[in-house]
């Protein structure tokens, strides 16, 4: 069965190139933030644990 | 020129996710979270979360590794070839770059939160599963998957000693039945997509020693599996409901390997319904088997 034809990406540096770019590192970035947050609460949580045994 | 115009555009974060194979880790998740939860110690909430947590995360290193160094076989394959290295969406060394991270960062936080033993058995699943089972074993032998078996059977025993602190029979037993269960449930799958593994290479059972012998296999350990999943329950590890719900769920293994193993493909047109019936059920035992431990711990604690 052949492949599904798929949807044509933007052209290099052409403006909706760009703003696809832009979009995923802005996704990336916010989701770097949260997993860093999420860690950072995470070992408050260990330290106060370790420390009530 | 033409490459230029087609560069891609840098991998988004649900390619990273999708290099730690979520489905695969579903069930780590689920059997470490259970070998924690069986284990006869009261765990603390957030000890337990950071475990399971840990070997989560180790799962995912260890799958992250495994794609950048199967990304070729990967691209010639139906099943794995939309994933994100052999489409195109990420460069070679991004994926083992976050596949090491994760593997490290998994350990340390095991070893500085959890303890050294956890740890030292994560970090050993993980280069079991990286190192033994994709570099060594898979290419090399059609019983790969019986000892890589090994790597998926370490999330029990990682997390049942991360709450305990030490290793008994009981995870030992654990472990076994994730080791046993492993052979009939891949050889389920690679008999109704033999072809695409013949076509990489890849000497899996039955390409290299026909159907018949994968199918006389497959009962085989399917036979081995039954008494082994009672046994937790026959030295007092678990209880009565445990003991009930293995016999039940390893007797229909036990019933749909037989009519796997005692029988032939009838031609070309074969839907292999067995073969499948007999996949399906192999994920819902092990999500049923251990969910039964968990529960029996659960009232031998009520009672």
């Amino acid at each position: 069965m052949p492949d599904p034809i798929e949807p044509e990406a933007p052209k290099f540096n052409s403006p909706e190139w760009l703003a696809q770019r832009d979009k995923v590192i802005r996704q990336r970035n916010v989701a770097v933030a949260l997993v860093l947050v999420f860690f950072v609460v995470l070992f408050f949580a260990i330290t106060i644990v370790k420390m009530k045994h | 020129m033409e490459a230029v115009q087609t560069l891609p555009l840098p991998a988004d974060w649900r390619d990273f996710f999708a290099l730690t194979k979520p489905r695969v880790m579903t069930l780590v998740i689920f059997t470490g979270l259970c070998g924690l939860l069986a284990a006869p110690v009261h765990v603390d909430a957030v000890l337990g979360f950071t475990a399971i947590l840990c070997i989560a995360i180790g799962a995912g290193g260890a799958g992250a590794l495994n794609q950048w160094l199967e990304a070729d076989i990967d691209a010639g394959m139906r099943r794995t070839k939309g994933r994100p290295l052999p489409a195109g969406k990420m460069a070679p060394a991004t994926a083992r770059d976050f596949g090491i991270g994760l593997s490290v960062a998994s350990v340390l936080i095991m070893g500085l939160a959890i303890g050294l033993l956890a740890a030292g058995i994560l970090a050993l699943s993980i280069v079991y599963y990286a190192v033994i089972y994709t570099i060594w074993l898979k290419p090399r032998t059609p019983q790969n998957i019986v000892i890589g078996g090994a790597a998926g059977a370490f999330p029990p025993l990682i997390g049942w000693v991360a709450a305990t602190g030490d290793i008994s029979l009981m995870p030992v037993l654990l472990f076994t039945i994730i080791f046993m269960w492993t052979p009939p449930h891949f050889w389920a799958l690679a008999l109704f997509v033999q072809s695409d593994y013949a076509k990489v290479g890849i000497p899996m059972l039955p390409v290299v020693a026909g159907e018949a012998a994968t199918r006389r296999q497959i009962l085989a350990y399917a036979i081995v599996l039954l008494p082994i999943s009672v046994l937790p329950w026959w030295i007092g590890g678990a209880g009565a409901v445990y003991g009930a719900c293995a016999a039940l769920f390893s007797g229909i293994f036990l019933a749909l390997s037989a009519r796997v193993g005692l029988r032939q493909r009838t031609g070309p047109d074969d839907t292999m319904k067995p073969e499948k019936q007999l996949f399906a059920w192999s994920v819902i035992y092990l999500f049923a088997l251990f969910g039964a431990l968990v529960v029996d711990r659960w009232i031998t604690l009520l009672g």
